[in-house]
């Protein structure tokens, strides 16, 4: 489990609004700025480091093309990460706030 | 090498009317079921999660990143590569933050949502000016580029390609609304993520299915410099303004954010973001592929040569590796991609129109059904006409800036105020009004100063502003007015309101 004490948190049914709130954006910020300092972290070594970024990590691979993907990549896995979380935790708890 | 690029090209001309006969009976099937204003600007809300993360990736990728992406890699190696991984990198923030209150929160337009607890007439007004600004610009940029293309590609003439496009638009839109367009954009995102996918498996063929061959053949002919970062990137401080524009811009734009008032509930506005995030950066991966499969295999004289902007190179490589037959198909599909791109700003605008202005603002929420659907079909066929006359009016000159100026405004205008006004409880009227006109007015004033108008098409000796994409400052400048304006002037009741708003957030309307 990546955050227990959020799912913890979130997981009773008894749990109220203001915490399932809580709950849900410490998610959304969480991973947001995860996604912002993985994609700034790429342009400020385009910007700054071009020789690194240059350099073959194998042959017909620059180490900034592996970057490259591996950002669009880390896309795919926080979006997929939000989802997981949101259809197992986040609905159960709104199914608790319902009942 | 001989291109058949600029015949009129017998494959393409029978793709694209299959395209044309298919949508339009899509449209007639459409217009038996756009009777209601949730059937014409929300498709009745039935659309599944699949279906709209196919659709929004329809809406999304425009004839701008499939061709213009792919031709910059070509042209420039590794640079246009940072393109690719900005457009896809607003997709987790939609996610995050947006898709899931905007469904709960909202019917048709993001102005729904920061109107919630807030005054309906100065809200509705203030988005509107910087939705119809993202509309416009990216329209022209759209209409430019059909008729570019088009005329590249079948030999048609500049103006008919633009007539064409708008007239089709518009018998989607009006009649089939956004049922019709939800479909075109669903058809359209299949046949350009397969034209695609089938372009990049005919050049891997050649490299014995090994992507890391063709690359090492690319800096074997051009150098090892085109898998590096190169001279698009040369100030630090505007590749991170861009950057900032493209991932924010995403979630600011009106015939996006539009989209996800379509499926049934949130939940299923969450799993259709999953699904176009996958298709979206799927697709991004395929332009490496096209990109570099263009420089090696058609060479960059032979792409420069036919377009100086390296438009063609996607269609010249699909000519290369299929013949003419492959080359009207992919042709065809940029028509396509086109059309679908052009509906969906259309229905958003004519959204913004009748929705936001007549309905919430001249008739102070008091229209039939009736009413309103008349007055979005008189918006749609007045924005069909203004984009036809913008599309012929802006012939040959440069409006490749003009996608990035809608990123930088929908980052600076609509982006802060949505997400204060679902976040943050002390947002007041007046705050989020200054934040959506300061957005605006501030990043339309900065690229006027910038070198890309002072230097490039003014042709004046310096600029006033040094940034060619001004989001840097514009973004944090429209969350400080936001909340420097709301901190000023606290309005009690609409924070009182604040509580109401975030149980409908998460639960939606019980």
């Amino acid at each position: 489990m990546l955050w227990p004490h959020m799912s913890n948190s979130t997981q009773s049914p008894h749990s109220t609004l203001e915490a399932v709130s809580a709950a849900r954006w410490r998610i959304a910020i969480l991973l947001t700025t995860i996604m912002m300092v993985v994609y700034f972290g790429f342009i400020l070594l385009v910007a700054f480091n071009k020789p690194l970024l240059g350099t073959p990590f194998v042959a017909g691979l620059s180490i900034g093309m592996l970057l490259g993907v591996l950002v669009i990549i880390a896309a795919w896995v926080l979006t997929w990460v939000y989802v997981r979380w949101a259809n197992t935790h986040y609905d159960a708890s709104l199914r608790g706030l319902r009942s | 090498m001989m291109s058949a690029i600029g015949e009129p090209n017998i494959t393409a001309i029978t793709f694209f009317g299959l395209f044309i006969v298919l949508s339009l009976g899509i449209t007639v099937w459409a217009s038996r079921r756009t009777r209601t204003t949730d059937q014409f600007y929300a498709a009745g809300r039935s659309v599944t999660a699949f279906q709209n993360g196919l659709a929004l990736a329809g809406d999304y990728m425009s004839a701008a990143s499939f061709l213009g992406i792919a031709g910059l890699v070509a042209v420039s190696g590794f640079d246009g590569l940072i393109y690719s991984i900005g457009f896809l990198v607003g997709w987790p923030i939609v996610m995050f933050l947006i898709a899931e209150p905007l469904r709960n929160l909202g019917r048709y337009t993001f102005a729904d949502v920061v109107a919630t607890r807030l005054r309906q007439t100065p809200i509705r007004i203030a988005a509107a000016i910087g939705a119809l600004a993202v509309i416009a610009f990216y329209l022209i940029a759209q209409m430019v580029g059909a008729g570019n293309l088009i005329r590249l590609l079948f030999g048609l003439p500049y103006e008919a390609a633009v007539v064409i496009v708008g007239v089709v638009m518009l018998a989607y839109v009006l009649f089939g609304g956004m049922i019709a367009t939800t479909w075109v954009q669903i058809v359209k995102a299949v046949l350009l993520l397969g034209g695609a996918t089938l372009l990049a498996g005919l050049v891997l063929m050649r490299f014995s299915f090994n992507p890391l061959a063709l690359f090492e053949q690319a800096s074997a002919m051009y150098g090892p410099g085109v898998l590096a970062p190169g001279r698009q990137v040369t100030d630090p401080i505007d590749a991170i303004s861009l950057g900032l524009a493209l991932m924010l811009g995403t979630a600011g734009l009106p015939h996006i954010l539009m989209r996800f008032y379509t499926v049934r509930d949130a939940k299923t506005a969450r799993t259709s973001v999953g699904y176009a995030t996958a298709f979206i950066g799927f697709f991004y991966l395929l332009t490496f592929i096209l990109g570099f499969g263009a420089m090696v295999i058609v060479g960059r004289e032979a792409i420069t040569k036919v377009d100086a902007g390296g438009n063609m190179a996607a269609p010249l490589l699909a000519e290369a590796v299929g013949g003419t037959a492959f080359l009207g198909f992919i042709a065809a599909v940029a028509f396509a991609t086109i059309l679908a791109v052009v509906a969906g700003l259309t229905l958003s605008g004519a959204a913004t129109l009748s929705h936001d202005l007549w309905v919430n603002v001249f008739r102070g929420q008091h229209a039939s059904e009736r009413e309103q659907l008349v007055v979005a079909r008189v918006a749609t066929i007045v924005l069909a006409i203004i984009s036809i006359i913008l599309g012929i009016a802006f012939k040959g000159q440069n409006v490749a800036y003009m996608v990035g100026l809608a990123f930088a405004i929908a980052a600076s205008a609509n982006f802060p105020a949505l997400v204060l006004s679902i976040f943050w409880k002390r947002l007041t009227t007046a705050g989020a009004q200054a934040s959506m006109i300061v957005g605006t007015l501030s990043t339309l004033v900065l690229i006027y100063l910038s070198p890309t108008i002072q230097l490039d098409i003014l042709k004046n000796a310096d600029a006033w502003f040094p940034l060619r994409n001004p989001g840097i400052v514009t973004i944090p400048l429209s969350f400080v007015i936001a909340v420097g304006v709301s901190l000023m002037r606290p309005v009690p009741s609409e924070e009182r309101r604040f509580v109401e708003l975030e149980r409908q957030l998460h639960l939606g309307l019980e």
